[in-house]
């Protein structure tokens, strides 16, 4: 079983627009890839991405993502994000097919996700 | 919240003269229909609704409210004081909908797919909605892992929108309900416990909902 996984870093990030985000996201996901970002998306895009979700859900063989994104958004990181409340804080999340991928664990300190292999569905 | 926060609410409350909209949120089966019923049963200005209206679009099976429903206006009273809200009943949120879920709730293929197809609809229509609302009660059952996407965006876009919010942690009457699991993942905002569907500790929410969208 090969599974691929993109990682993206924060400049990357920065880079792309909102709509360019969530196409990369989607299209690297339905190739059957987990996509890491190390920087997360805003309430907005997360919104965003959840509504296109279901756009191609509506139109294909696709079922979904499973998405999960660490640390929690309300935890401050940091002494800037104490100081000011506003900063946007890093938050790794990892995105991934939900034929393929399910979240076994999930607290504040860890995420553990399981990649099924076709054998296994 | 903020000055900013309390400032933008009073212009929007003046614009709206009391028309405060509240949308019920959460992910499919956590007991939102269920709430909205209870809601307006208890509040509701149409004196038509009894308690045998709790169950009115209520399924076990995910995905039963595919659209968003008005559900009217209610007119709660508590403290001494009363506030008008008119409730809306939103369709689950979620980032994955496979049909073949559906078939192991014994509906047919065409009937499974169907459902699947206006699911997704459903969640894009709450998305919108999230634009269109004063405040949020998000529902969430007490005996799930709270800490999933769908209530961190939900929760997300509340606050930059510097709306309020309320959890609602539903289901305490089952076994296995952790409204403290609930309260440490979201630990910034309102969590009351209740039992939508046997009415468990509704007072608390109401005074909870005066309090915050009041
Ligand atoms: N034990 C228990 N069951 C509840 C409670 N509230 C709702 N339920 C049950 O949970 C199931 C789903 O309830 P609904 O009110 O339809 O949930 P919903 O969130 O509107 O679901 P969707 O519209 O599908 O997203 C039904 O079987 C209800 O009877 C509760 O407080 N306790
Ligand atoms: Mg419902």
């Amino acid at each position: 079983m090969d599974i691929q996984i993109d990682m993206i870093s924060q400049e990357h990030m920065r880079e792309m627009t909102t709509m360019e985000k969530i196409r990369f996201i989607l299209d690297e996901v339905q190739k059957g890839k987990i996509v890491i970002l190390e920087s997360g998306l805003s309430p907005d895009e997360e919104a965003k991405l959840i509504e296109t979700t279901m756009l191609e859900i509506a139109t294909g063989d696709f079922t979904g993502i499973e998405i999960e994104s660490y640390p929690p958004s309300h935890e401050k990181s940091g002494v800037l994000g104490k100081i000011f409340k506003k900063t946007p804080r890093s938050r790794l999340t990892i995105i991934g097919p939900a034929n393929k991928m399910k979240t076994i664990k999930k607290d504040h300190k860890l995420i553990s996700a399981i990649i099924m292999s076709k054998a296994d569905e | 919240m903020s000055f900013i926060d309390g400032i933008k609410r009073w212009f929007r409350r003046l614009l709206k003269k009391g028309n405060v909209k509240i949308g019920i949120y959460g992910p499919p089966n956590a007991g939102k229909t269920t709430l909205a019923n209870r809601i307006i049963v208890d509040w509701g200005a149409e004196a038509e609704w009894s308690v045998r209206d709790l169950l009115n679009g209520v399924s076990e099976i995910p995905h039963e409210t595919r659209r968003a429903k008005r559900k009217g206006k209610v007119k709660i009273k508590i403290n001494g004081g009363s506030l008008t809200l008119d409730i809306v009943d939103m369709p689950g949120l979620a980032t994955k909908i496979d049909f073949h879920d559906f078939l192991h709730h014994g509906l047919s293929e065409e009937e499974a797919r169907k459902r699947a197809k206006e699911a997704t609809e459903g969640v894009i229509e709450a998305i919108k909605w999230l634009n269109d609302l004063d405040g949020v009660l998000l529902v969430m059952d007490a005996t799930e892992n709270p800490f999933t996407q769908v209530n961190v965006t939900v929760v997300g876009n509340m606050e930059a929108r510097g709306l309020p919010l309320i959890i609602v942690a539903n289901k305490i009457d089952l076994p296995g309900a952790s409204p403290t699991r609930i309260k440490s993942a979201f630990p910034q905002h309102p969590v009351v416990p209740v039992s939508a569907l046997k009415g468990e500790n509704m007072e608390k929410l109401y005074e909870a909902m005066a309090k915050y969208f009041g």
